[in-house]
């Protein structure tokens, strides 16, 4: 490989880690937004920077929809006092909040974001296009659950301590419905004859003329609850479930430590939202029964953008949906979450995987 | 570059290896564990066996050690004492590591003539996911179907036993 070959990969890297970021700090924005109207109130509309936020019509509007406000969240985790207390392992206290942010900012490199059409050939906008794509996401954001873990062991206290052992319980058990549910989606996108392997661009290829969620809905469901339990969202955060045990498993973190965590979890969120526009909402397809599929879609850049921004809309759509739920359901009960994963979702995943197994054996048949 | 990442993760596989068994305290030995694993998971990709690679991060660092963990932490073992081997564990130890480097070493110089496959010249079967199913599903179906009766067995015996001792429990 040449220098400036490797170079260019440093730096498109860079880029989509710092989109991803920026990304999750306007979801955290999002958030208290979305949570302000569900509850009837306006949300944060104060904060504003001095001179640009005295411009007239721009700054004034922009201070009213928040949008400042993630910069002032953010430097509050900056500038906050980073207290580490006597009673913690140092060593694994300071790793935990790297090990959660890793798997999250890693995973997003084999999650495509759009097409562009080169004479006539499509071409994934993607970091790296894997042929084991979703194994690969499978075995990194596997690694994410070690965050927790160590984080409520190492803190050496009981709440904290509770929450660890809780994620690494929902972590297990969900997992293995996360795996079965997408078994369909990839039986059918490798068609005899096709070698498209576990990669998501091909998924999304797959789905031109009918989404996945159309043809595949129990796949989809079982999918979207069990990224509820991976990433930890209400009705699913048992390890940070704050009127039981605090804040869970960070608890004794503060300052930029706590932030970490608070952006993996953003930034979890949108992987997880992208990874199911990907595999079930058709991904950069704009409409779901459209037989002309990307044939409509401008060649080259702007066509990119277009594909991109598409892509991302349905992301964001699930990222509101997250949401929403959030602000809707109650918080399950410990028992109830391991009920739920392992005697309905895992029986249904099982023969959900076995019917379709069986209806496409019948159609390659014919 | 290819010498040099392979002695890169030989070595961070080994020392990994090691410090796991040397290690006193159960939680450090849990995370040495998986920096071996990801070790063994990089050797898989430098032969381009990337199905392989990611299913050993999936299942052992993903799914195996969160369960060690969550066990070591449960119990709340403690640092482990220094247990003092007898003489014969020592000795059967060392005959046993012996052995084994006798054994590699006859593997690298037998002499029927027979020369070492560069990477390049073996077929790359398993190199895609789906070569790596049509194999495991086709030509080693038996051993496959085995290793999954073997599993069977062994979660009946842990119901049964983890039964046997709660029923135990609610007769004291």
């Amino acid at each position: 490989m040449e220098l400036i070959d490797f170079f260019w990969i440093i730096v498109k890297a860079t880029i989509v880690a710092v989109a991803l970021l920026s990304f999750s700090n306007l979801a955290v924005l999002a958030e208290r937004k979305v949570s302000s109207w569900i509850q009837g109130r306006v949300g944060p509309n104060r904060t504003s920077i001095p001179i640009l936020g005295a411009i007239p019509v721009i700054g004034t509007g922009l201070t009213k929809m928040g949008l400042f406000q993630p910069v002032a969240d953010g430097l509050k985790l900056l500038l906050k006092e980073d207290p580490v207390p006597a009673h913690v392992n140092k060593f694994y206290f300071f790793l935990a909040p790297i090990a959660a942010m890793i798997p999250a900012v890693t995973t997003v490199a084999v999650v495509p974001v759009g097409q562009i059409i080169e004479n006539g050939v499509a071409v994934p906008l993607v970091l790296a296009d894997l042929d084991i794509g979703m194994l690969f996401i499978f075995a990194v954001s596997a690694l994410g659950v070690y965050g927790m873990i160590l984080a409520g062991w190492a803190s050496n206290s009981k709440y904290p301590f509770l929450g660890g052992i809780r994620s690494s319980a929902q972590m297990i058990s969900y997992e293995l419905s996360m795996g079965l549910s997408i078994l369909p989606v990839f039986m059918w996108s490798n068609a005899p004859g096709v070698e498209s392997g576990l990669s998501l661009f091909s998924v999304v290829q797959n789905q031109q003329f009918v989404w996945g969620i159309i043809f595949m809905p129990i796949s989809a469901l079982l999918f979207l609850v069990s990224i509820f339990a991976e990433t930890n969202r209400l009705p699913f955060d048992m390890p940070e479930s704050e009127s039981e045990l605090v804040a869970g498993f960070n608890t004794e973190y503060g300052s930029f430590k706590f932030g970490l965590f608070f952006a993996a979890e953003y930034a979890h969120i949108i992987v997880g939202s992208g990874i199911f526009a990907a595999l079930f909402l058709g991904g950069w397809h704009p409409l779901p029964f459209n037989p002309m599929g990307w044939e409509l879609q401008p060649s080259g850049l702007l066509g990119a953008l277009i594909s991109m921004g598409i892509f991302l809309g349905k992301t964001f759509f699930v990222v509101f949906f997250f949401i929403w739920i959030r602000w809707t359901l109650p918080r399950f009960r410990y028992d109830q979450v391991m009920k739920l994963g392992w005697t309905m979702m895992l029986p249904l995943a099982l023969v959900n995987l076995i019917v379709y197994a069986i209806v496409f054996a019948f159609i390659d048949m014919n | 570059m290819v010498d040099f990442l392979f002695y890169l993760f030989a070595l961070i596989t080994l020392l990994g290896a090691g410090s796991v068994v040397l290690s006193n305290n159960p939680v450090n030995a849990a995370m040495l564990l998986i920096v071996s694993f990801v070790g063994t998971a990089s050797l898989f990709v430098m032969l381009g066996a990337y199905f392989l690679a990611a299913v050993q991060l999936a299942v052992y660092a993903g799914a195996v050690i969160v369960l060690f963990l969550f066990i070591v932490m449960l119990l709340n073992v403690e640092a482990a004492e220094k247990v003092k081997p007898k003489w014969i564990t020592i000795s059967a130890g060392l005959i046993a590591g012996l052995l084994m480097v006798l054994g590699t070493l006859k593997l690298f110089k037998r002499g029927d003539g027979l020369t070492m496959a560069t990477l390049s010249e073996v077929e790359p079967v398993g190199a895609t996911t789906k070569s790596f199913g049509i194999e495991l599903f086709t030509t080693y179906m038996l051993p496959f179907q085995v290793a999954g009766v073997l599993l069977l067995i062994a979660m009946l015996g842990v119901i049964f036993i983890s039964n046997r001792t709660s029923k135990r429990k609610e007769a004291a």
